[in-house]
This record gives C-alpha cells, sequence and structure tokens, in this order.
C-alpha cells in the first residue's frame, strides 16, 4: 500500500477534486521550487469517494488565491510542529491580478506589457471576472 | 467636487452634478465665447493619437486655440515612439512634462487608464477601441440638453453597430443615470447591444428597454434617434462588414411618423446610413452636435486645467 508521512512544517492541500491535482501542481508552479513536495492522485476519500492531495515540505512562499478559481472544495492546512496550525477553506478570489488573460483581443493588457491582467468578479453566479482596463468578461476556465 | 487635475477616462467618473456643471459651462461659452479666448493662454494640450481620428482630434485642437492655449502632439502611431515598440507608459512619462493636458486616442481598450497610471496631469480619453469615448457622450448630452432643455423622461433609440459602438456605449450608461430614461436598441442581430452592457443598464438602474431589428417600428414614440455607422475597422472579417454596411439608411421616406421634436444624432463620420436629403430637415442635429463638441471640450479642459472652477 502507497504510504506518504506525515510532513513536520508546510502545507497540505487537502480535498482536491480527484483529477486536478496535476492542474494545480503546475499552476503553483511546484516544479520549480526546491522544498520537497508529494503529488498524490485518486486517494479514498469519505466525502468526495476519490481526491487528490499536494504535500508541501517547509515554508514555502506561494499565491494560493487561484485556488478558490480552481476548485472550491479544497481545504488548505498549514501544519507546524507536525500538527494543523490553520485550517482554510478557499473562496473565489474577488480580485485577480495576473492569474490568466482577457479574452477580449483588443484589449491593452493583450499587447503592453505595463498592463498586468487585472479583475473583479461579477456576482452573477458564474467564475466571471470583469476586466478592470476594457470592462470586457471573461470567463475562468482551468 | 472639483475637476481639477482629474482624468476623464470614463463618464462614469463624472457624477451627474458634474455633468450638468462641464454641460452649463459648455453652453456659457458656446453663447459668449469672446469671454473665454485667453482663459487658456500658457497652456498646452498633448494630442496622443494612435489611431486616426480628424474630427476628434481637431475638435479637441480648436478648443484648446479658441481658449487661448497651444497644442502639440501626434496623429499617427507611425509617427510616434510607438512605431519602435515604446510603451504606453514611457511615452506619458516623458510627455506629461511637456504639456498641461493629455488627450489619448488609442485602438486598445483600456489604454488610456494604463496611461493615467503613469501620468502627473491629467489624462482626457479621446476613445478606446469599442470601449468608451467620454468626450463624445459630454458632447451628446450638451446636444440633447441644448435641443430638449432637459435630459430625463426622454425615449432614446439606438440604431447601428451597437456592439462595437464605443459611442453608444457611453452615452447609454450615462443617460441611464438619469431619471425616467427609456431605450429602444435597433441593430442587426450580429451587432446586438452586448449583454452585460444591457444586464448592467437594466439592473441598476430599472431601465425599460426594447430591442428590435426594424428601423421604423418605434419612430412615432422615440424622442431622440442615435444613428450609429457600422464600422470597418472593428470588424475582423470583411465579409460580414460587407453583408451588415447597409443595414440601416435612414431617409425622409423612414421619419414621415416621426415626432415633430425628434432629435436626430449621429457621431459621425457618417458614410450612407443617412441619407443627405435628411441634413435639411430641421430634426437632423448632427452637425450642430459637432459644433457643441468643441465648445463643451473647452468647458471640460478648463476645469481640469483649474482655470475656471465651476460656472
Amino acid at each position: 500500500m502507497l504510504e506518504v508521512t506525515s510532513i513536520h512544517k508546510g502545507i497540505v492541500i487537502d480535498h482536491i477534486t480527484s483529477g486536478k491535482g496535476l492542474k494545480i501542481f503546475q499552476k503553483l508552479n511546484l516544479d520549480k521550487i526546491s522544498s520537497p513536495v508529494v503529488l498524490l492522485m485518486n486517494v479514498s476519500s469519505k466525502t468526495l469517494g476519490k481526491k487528490d492531495v499536494i504535500k508541501i515540505q517547509d515554508e514555502v512562499d506561494l499565491d494560493l488565491t487561484m485556488l478558490g478559481l480552481i476548485d472550491q472544495n479544497i481545504t488548505i492546512n498549514l501544519i507546524s510542529q507536525g500538527e494543523i496550525a490553520e485550517k482554510r477553506q478557499v473562496k473565489l478570489p474577488v480580485k485577480v491580478k495576473g492569474l490568466f488573460e482577457c479574452k477580449n483581443p483588443r484589449c491593452i493588457t493583450s499587447v503592453d506589457d505595463y498592463a498586468q491582467s487585472e479583475f473583479t468578479l461579477v456576482p452573477n453566479g458564474k467564475i466571471q471576472y470583469r476586466c478592470h482596463y476594457c470592462e470586457e468578461l471573461t470567463e475562468y476556465k482551468l | 467636487m472639483s475637476l481639477k487635475g482629474r482624468h476623464l477616462i470614463d463618464p462614469n467618473q463624472l457624477s451627474l452634478a458634474e455633468l450638468d456643471n462641464i454641460i452649463t459651462l459648455g453652453l456659457e461659452i458656446y453663447r459668449n465665447p469672446n469671454h473665454y479666448r485667453e482663459i487658456c493662454k500658457g497652456k498646452i494640450l498633448g494630442t496622443l493619437f494612435y489611431e486616426p481620428s480628424t474630427r476628434t482630434r481637431l475638435s479637441f485642437e480648436s478648443a484648446m486655440l479658441r481658449m487661448g492655449g497651444t497644442v502639440l502632439g501626434f496623429s499617427d502611431a507611425n509617427t510616434s515612439s510607438a512605431k519602435k515598440g515604446e510603451s504606453i507608459a514611457d511615452t506619458i512619462r516623458v510627455l506629461d512634462d511637456y504639456a498641461d493636458l493629455l488627450v489619448m486616442r488609442h485602438p486598445r481598450e483600456g489604454a488610456p487608464l494604463l496611461a493615467s497610471q503613469y501620468a502627473t496631469v491629467p489624462i482626457v480619453n479621446g476613445g478606446d477601441g469599442g470601449h468608451q469615448h467620454p468626450t463624445q457622450t459630454l458632447t451628446d448630452l450638451i446636444t440633447i440638453h441644448h435641443n430638449k432643455g432637459k435630459i430625463e423622461n426622454l425615449k432614446v433609440a439606438f440604431c447601428g453597430d451597437l456592439l462595437f459602438g464605443r459611442t453608444v456605449h457611453s452615452l447609454l450608461k450615462t443617460l441611464s443615470r438619469f431619471p425616467n430614461m427609456e431605450f429602444v436598441f435597433i441593430s442587426p442581430s450580429e451587432l446586438k447591444i452586448p449583454k452585460h452592457l444591457k444586464d448592467e443598464v437594466i439592473k441598476s438602474n430599472n431601465v425599460e428597454i426594447v430591442e428590435t431589428t426594424f428601423l421604423e417600428k418605434h419612430m412615432s414614440e422615440i424622442d431622440i434617434l442615435y444613428m450609429t455607422r457600422i464600422q470597418k475597422e472593428r470588424f475582423f472579417n470583411e465579409e460580414e462588414y460587407v453583408k451588415l454596411k447597409d443595414s440601416y439608411i435612414l431617409d425622409l421616406q423612414k421619419l414621415r411618423n416621426a415626432k415633430e421634436d425628434l432629435l436626430i444624432m449621429h457621431p459621425l463620420p457618417r458614410v450612407n446610413e443617412i441619407h443627405p436629403e435628411v441634413d435639411t430637415d430641421t430634426r437632423a442635429k448632427y452637425f450642430e452636435q459637432a459644433k457643441l463638441g468643441v465648445y463643451v471640450r473647452m468647458a471640460l479642459m478648463a476645469l481640469q486645467l483649474g482655470v475656471i472652477e465651476s460656472c
């Protein structure tokens, strides 16, 4: 049986919908960090049936805002001294900077490096964001 | 609140009181231009036109020159450093030392907002792609006020390219903030008003709207008919443009059921969407609209430069 030991200090990204773990691994650029990282896929879960889990050992500076865009089931556990020091539920971020591009081909963000894409969530029940520059709506898709 | 030193990127940055102030001052300058001939002496307007727009550029230049100021700038991105790949941020950081106020026309949507983040002098959006054109909105509002004596309780029809038409988008968003407005959207199905804009207008102000593809259907009920050009430059596909370009042509026959005090407007330039026979109809105000645009720009710039505090 596959066994991954618990970590003493770090981050556990838990309850990832099965199949999305690899995408999150790539989006967070976890292949580029020097700390030990484990991606577990298709792990048994009482609530989800199957889930993916990512464990990152040590303190790593990560922008976890995008997790809310990708999968709102996710739980982030901050581990300290071998125990869960803090448990966070992810939410859809209201403000997003630089995580994805505006879909409008005429938007200044598509051509000017100084114009970093910046969006505000539109409260319409969909994952739609209004561009700060051109005001077009972009629907975030993983 | 004073307009001194403020940017104008989106007409929604102006409160209804500020809009009223600009329009009232514009009409005052229109009636007494000689009183304002020297107020911008020593001031410089920079015109940064990354895409051609003879009317808007000359309207701004005329406005500044009529107030005794001077003008510098470019009217074609090919003759500026943009051609060499210079960023908007760098262009602005240099040119705002050369002028007291900058007006920018750019084909990219959001470019003037980006410029305003790097400018120390007021930036005026002179039109950004299909997005916003706030001084055209001011031009439209002053024309409505001058002819109707009010901007409320009006039924306004927009006709033509409602998808890419930034003049329509800016004016619609602004008019919907005034009391008891109704709107009729007349366009081919391919050029309908964007859904997000329609939803925003309806939701934010509980405004009544009607959508149709027939120009004459609501003619007898409307107070203002705002015609627009089908803009070739907004299409990626020439075939689609050719198919749609002659969708609506306003002539006297189509106006036979219209109100006697209908206000016919057009942001110009016109191609063939208004037949020349309409020009002599007393209801046609599009050339007066262009003329009033100079005076409202004079008012705006005078307030932004702080040479007049308010009217």
